[in-house]
């Protein structure tokens, strides 16, 4: 093998590769170890973690009983404060917030999951059935077994894992086919969808409107009973997702593309719509459906990154912004009254994603 | 374990025996055998849906056999890590289709997925790799472009990058001049002769043009109805007789006078039925 011929334009190139390569990431190489780093996915994602920070310690400020911005970071640093404050911020206000950038951090993962393991921008949790499960078992729990809300919770989550289940072996054939799956997806929520219609036709108007409120996604009255069994769930889900996530640069090349790189394309997809379902329904499960997140977050992440591919990281913290600022939004709009946070996370994050997208086509990348 | 199992001296041989390769109920081939001459060109013809690109599929593990089996280097490779293969035979499909706005960087560095680990995403290996595909394709000041903005032949040549990046002594390819106009036909075949001369990389690839695969194969297997129907040097095979066998076309074979290959010249039964030697063509 004659390499050596070859490494004298190489070396050539890689003076001049410097400045061709479009925003090339950083290489990072310690010891045996190296990754690259794509120093503007890092700025962005610092800058959204700041942002969702302060929306969380906002709208933990905001409320009938206002508490100034710097008593609630002191709170929140342990530093003590007067009791009624610490109730306000620690019991009523701060697990609700924190459930909201939990589920849409959830959401933004796993809508970046499934739009780049199914290769088209319109895919979301939902094709695997998830808030249609969800839906079907909380409206049943609700109309049906009037059952608190905790019980709606559970009856959720057992509903849209079994969906997934369900939808999942019904696509299965001789591996998994994108295409196939969406299909199955639609008509399965289809169903679902019917259920759900049939079930509200039949409910008494008390029941039919805490169903509605639970079909639209809502943070109203959530506790630290939600954000536990949260916290614990991304925290094993998260880390599987951002493992099995490389397999994606090569899935998105297509399956045989993916298979001749080496890739097991059954296995990687299966921990991959496992770990997206899973995260979709623990956040369905926790504040129902929360329109548009999955499917926004993704596509806003790509377009603050600026590359086709951003990682999971950005996208789930897009995700929490939006939901965390569309909740704060919910409450404070029409104060004291206080909408759904679905009502208003469709309401940010779809005029946000069109403006990203007239910029874009104006100077003419990342339509 | 590193790229250096994966060099060009490493005796690698692609062996398909008995094979039966079906999709659902259809069976395509029918108990084939072929063997893969080790740092050779080798090219595969044959009409529409005879199974050659249901062979190389089945050769690049990417279709299971029915019944047979493909070996590399002796194993089974059903049998062998799949990661482990694909650091000793690449394969590019037919058609491949990138992300939209994926740029060409990016791609060709999504080659180097099995020699790369959790801890060690981008040695320095990967990085001179992915260099040396570009120079190498002539790719390189089209690094930072999006794919879909670049010609037919400018996307096959970083495909091929892509492919090259990822550094295997046997390459496989299925079909890469299809919708490539004459001249980027052969810009590409010629690049693939050059990887076969100079790392003496064995080259596998499905063409169309029965001429253009005379030009460049060291080695031609001729395929119709899912079997082999001849196999060997361009010169030795293709003769009027195999050409009427495998195509079911009348044609002329002449020495092409460039490269003194066979060239052959198609009589068909059209406006050339008055034209010498179109005698004995006709329907």
């Amino acid at each position: 093998m004659s390499t050596a011929t070859l490494d004298a334009p190489a070396a050539g190139l890689r003076a001049r590769g410097r400045a061709l390569v479009h925003r090339p990431p950083v290489a990072v190489r310690v010891g045996p170890c190296s990754t690259r780093l794509d120093v503007r996915a890092a700025v962005v994602s610092t800058v959204l973690a700041a942002v969702t920070v302060f929306g969380l310690a906002w709208s933990v400020s905001v409320g009938d009983y206002p508490i100034p911005l710097g008593d609630v970071f002191r709170q929140l640093a342990g530093l003590g404060g007067d009791t009624a404050t610490a109730f306000v911020v620690e019991t009523l206000r701060l697990p609700r917030a924190l459930t909201g950038v939990l589920v849409g951090a959830a959401f933004g993962v796993s809508g970046q999951i499934f739009q780049r393991m199914v290769r088209n921008p319109l895919a979301s949790p939902d094709i695997l059935g998830v808030s249609s499960g969800a839906a079907a078992a909380a409206v049943f729990a609700v109309v049906v077994v009037s059952a608190s809300s905790a019980t709606v919770t559970r009856f959720a989550l057992a509903g849209s894992l079994l969906t997934v289940v369900v939808i999942y072996l019904l696509a299965i054939r001789q591996g998994l086919s994108s295409y196939r799956l969406v299909l199955v997806g639609i008509g399965i929520t289809a169903m679902l969808d019917a259920v759900v219609a049939y079930l509200l036709t039949r409910a008494e108007i008390y029941d039919a409107q805490r169903a509605t409120l639970w079909l639209t996604g809502s943070l109203n009255g959530r506790s630290w009973e939600y954000v536990r069994p949260l916290c614990l769930a991304l925290a094993v889900l998260v880390p599987v997702a951002i493992a099995a996530s490389r397999s994606l640069r090569a899935l998105e090349l297509g399956d045989d593309c993916a298979r001749a790189l080496g890739v097991g394309v059954a296995r990687a997809k299966l921990a991959l719509s496992l770990a997206g379902a899973g995260l979709a329904a623990v956040a369905t499960a926790a504040a129902g459906p929360v329109g548009f997140v999955a499917l926004v977050a993704p596509q806003i992440a790509r377009r603050l990154v600026g590359t086709r591919a951003p990682g999971l990281v950005p996208a789930g913290l897009v995700g929490a912004a939006i939901v965390v600022y569309a909740d704060l939004a919910a409450r404070r709009l029409f104060a004291p009254t206080e909408l759904p946070v679905g009502v208003l996370t469709a309401m940010i994050g779809a005029p946000y994603l069109l403006w990203l997208l007239a910029r874009a086509n104006r100077i003419g990348v990342g339509g | 374990m590193s790229a250096r199992d994966a060099g060009g001296r490493h005796p690698a041989r692609l062996v398909g025996e008995r094979l039966r390769l079906a999709y659902d109920d259809r069976v395509v081939v029918e108990d084939l055998s072929v063997a893969i001459p080790t740092g050779r060109l080798s090219v595969i013809v044959g009409p529409n849906a005879c199974g050659k690109s249901t062979l190389l599929r089945a050769l690049a593990r990417l279709l299971a056999p029915r019944h047979g089996a493909v070996l590399l280097d002796g194993d089974e490779i059903r049998r062998l890590p799949t990661r482990e293969v694909a650091r000793r035979l690449g394969m590019l499909p037919q058609q491949p289709v990138a992300p939209d706005g994926i740029v060409v960087a990016d791609l060709v560095a999504r080659g180097r997925h099995p020699h790369q680990r959790w801890f060690r995403q981008w040695s320095t290996a990967d990085a001179r790799a992915v260099e040396r595909a570009l120079v190498v394709t002539g790719t390189a000041d089209l690094a930072d472009r999006p794919v879909d903005e670049l010609s037919g032949g400018q996307r096959q040549r970083v495909w091929i990058a892509m492919a090259l990046a990822q550094d295997t002594p046997i390459l496989l390819l299925d079909e890469p001049t299809t919708f490539l106009d004459l001249a980027h036909q052969v810009d590409v075949l010629d690049l693939l002769r050059e990887l076969n001369v100079r790392d003496g990389r064995t080259i596998v690839c499905v063409l169309h043009d029965l001429n253009l695969a005379c030009r460049y194969a060291d080695h031609l297997v001729a395929m119709r109805a899912g079997a082999v129907v001849a196999e060997g040097r361009p010169g030795d095979v293709v003769t009027e007789a195999t050409v009427e066998h495998v195509f079911g076309l009348a044609a002329k074979v002449v020495t092409d006078p460039v490269a003194g290959t066979p060239m052959v010249v198609p009589i068909g039964r059209g406006p050339g039925a008055g034209a010498p030697g179109a005698q004995e063509g006709g329907s």
